[in-house]
């Protein structure tokens, strides 16, 4: 084996700097998709639950639809797909601003917060049902009893599904790569044509990720075990 | 006027017929006790009074508005009647204080510091006073209980609805709870009460009724309840219980 390792050449100058670049992308696109998916994924949640029958449907077929197709798919057909759809004044909008990050964020948005719903919907199906009825009797209108009663209660049973969901999200950012996305992998890519030091580049990229991953779900738990966990019956 | 007013109440649950016929007039600041064994209807009947419960006949008037017509809100509804339940339902992730706080800040749009001041009136008024911050699960049942009465108080409901208040609660935590409610039936209270605490009962009812296979069989006043009931299902009853 005559391969030269080159690992300053990879870490420093130039290409270092773009490694940091790719993950200043990937931790923006990250903490954006997680915070509209756990937004978008409470709405589909609560939809489900309102016992109206066309929102209940709404908020199955939404999950169903976006659970079971692929990711790349879903990418490419915010990306590419899209544009038909869209009134022309907002189009000219778009292509303003950064459309290849816009697509991503909503693709990975859209693909998390099917299955955050999921897990928030078994979260809340877990609280005592009587808690619901308490809060209906005292005036608390049903959006009410969800926000300040069910789902805070929820969401502190649901906290370790849900960092699997995050770290999964994280690692799907991986994909917007495909339609140009300049985040951690398509970097490493990069580096990997300039340079020819394909290991060098994805080793470093992997280490990142899962420094990302260990980060974020030492971070939440930590909040959890400080915060959250007062909840017993 | 009366408080409240029941008219020929008719509700199913899919076949079964739950209650029947149910007529009832509460008047105000009387304390109305409900009894009769399990499934006989008496927890269903005033559920349907704060609209917890669906009814398909009858009618139900609380100070002469009719609750299922479409100009009384539920959510108003409930305001004005206070319930205490069998399980306590305080809210686990909230302490005491927010427990008693949260309807008034939200529903009422009382303003916090005085929902808080309200809230301790009231937590010290049932005997709580210092546990404002601790939350639901460090507290004993019978002192949850109590946080609960605090809770539906904080409303000021015109009508309080008591289910099994006690029958969740350890014997030596009862007589608290019970202390609670006699207090406030002598401050003037409408009360409904499902009980089995026939002491209380004879204490501080007004009038008694006894429920049985979802009919009102008898109803009366304590004195004449407890020495002379007339139908033969309130003797066996009484007898079992007493």
């Amino acid at each position: 084996m005559n391969y030269q390792f080159n690992w300053k050449l990879v870490l420093t100058g130039e290409y270092g700097q773009w490694l940091l670049d790719g993950l200043s992308v990937t931790l923006q696109i990250s903490a954006m998709s997680i915070v509209f998916s756990l937004l978008l994924g409470t709405i589909v949640t609560v939809l489900r639950l309102t016992r109206v029958k066309p929102l209940e449907w709404l908020s199955l077929a939404y999950t169903e639809f976006f659970r079971n197709t692929p990711l790349v798919v879903q990418i490419f057909f915010w990306y590419f797909g899209s544009d038909p759809f869209l009134p022309g004044f907002f189009k000219e909008w778009l292509y303003q601003q950064n459309i290849e990050f816009a697509a991503g964020v909503i693709a990975l948005t859209v693909y998390t917060s099917a299955f955050i719903a999921e897990e928030i919907r078994a979260g809340i199906l877990s609280i005592p049902k009587t808690q619901l009825e308490a809060s209906r009797a005292s005036g608390l209108s049903f959006l009410q009893a969800m926000g300040y009663v069910i789902l805070p209660q929820a969401f502190r049973i649901i906290v370790p599904p849900l960092i699997s969901q995050f770290l999964n999200l994280i690692k799907n950012s991986s994909m917007v790569m495909t339609i140009g996305v300049a985040e951690l992998t398509y970097m490493a890519r990069q580096i990997e044509a300039h340079t020819f030091h394909g290991f060098e580049a994805f080793t470093a990229s992997t280490v990142i990720y899962i420094c990302i991953s260990l980060v974020v779900s030492f971070a939440i738990t930590l909040y959890d075990k400080h915060f959250l966990r007062r909840v017993r019956y | 006027m009366a408080m409240i007013e029941i008219r020929s109440l008719n509700k199913w649950f899919g076949d079964f017929q739950v209650l029947k016929n149910v007529n009832q007039s509460v008047e105000k600041g009387e304390v109305l006790v409900i009894c009769g064994p399990s499934g006989s209807g008496k927890s269903t009947f005033i559920r349907c009074i704060n609209r917890l419960e669906d009814f398909q006949q009858g009618a139900i008037q609380l100070e002469g508005k009719d609750i299922k017509s479409p100009e009384m809100n539920v959510n108003t509804l409930r305001t004005e009647i206070g319930i205490v339940f069998q399980q306590f339902n305080l809210y686990p992730h909230l302490t005491v204080l927010k427990n008693v706080t949260l309807a008034p800040i939200k529903v009422k749009k009382v303003r916090r510091e005085e929902a808080e001041t309200t809230a301790l009136q009231l937590l010290d008024r049932v005997g709580i006073h210092d546990q404002a911050l601790k939350y639901p699960a460090e507290l004993s049942g019978g002192q949850q209980q109590r946080v609960a009465i605090a809770r539906a108080l904080a409303m000021r409901p015109k009508v309080m609805l008591f289910d099994e208040p006690t029958s969740a609660l350890d014997p030596e935590m009862i007589n608290e709870v019970l202390n609670v409610m006699k207090d406030l039936a002598r401050d003037g209270m409408t009360m409904l009460c499902v009980t089995h605490e026939m002491g209380f009962a004879r204490e501080v009812a007004d009038r008694i009724i006894f429920m049985d296979g979802g009919e009102i069989l008898e109803e009366a006043p304590p004195s004449e309840f407890f020495k002379n009931p007339r139908h033969e299902r309130t003797r066996a009853f009484l007898k079992e219980i007493l």
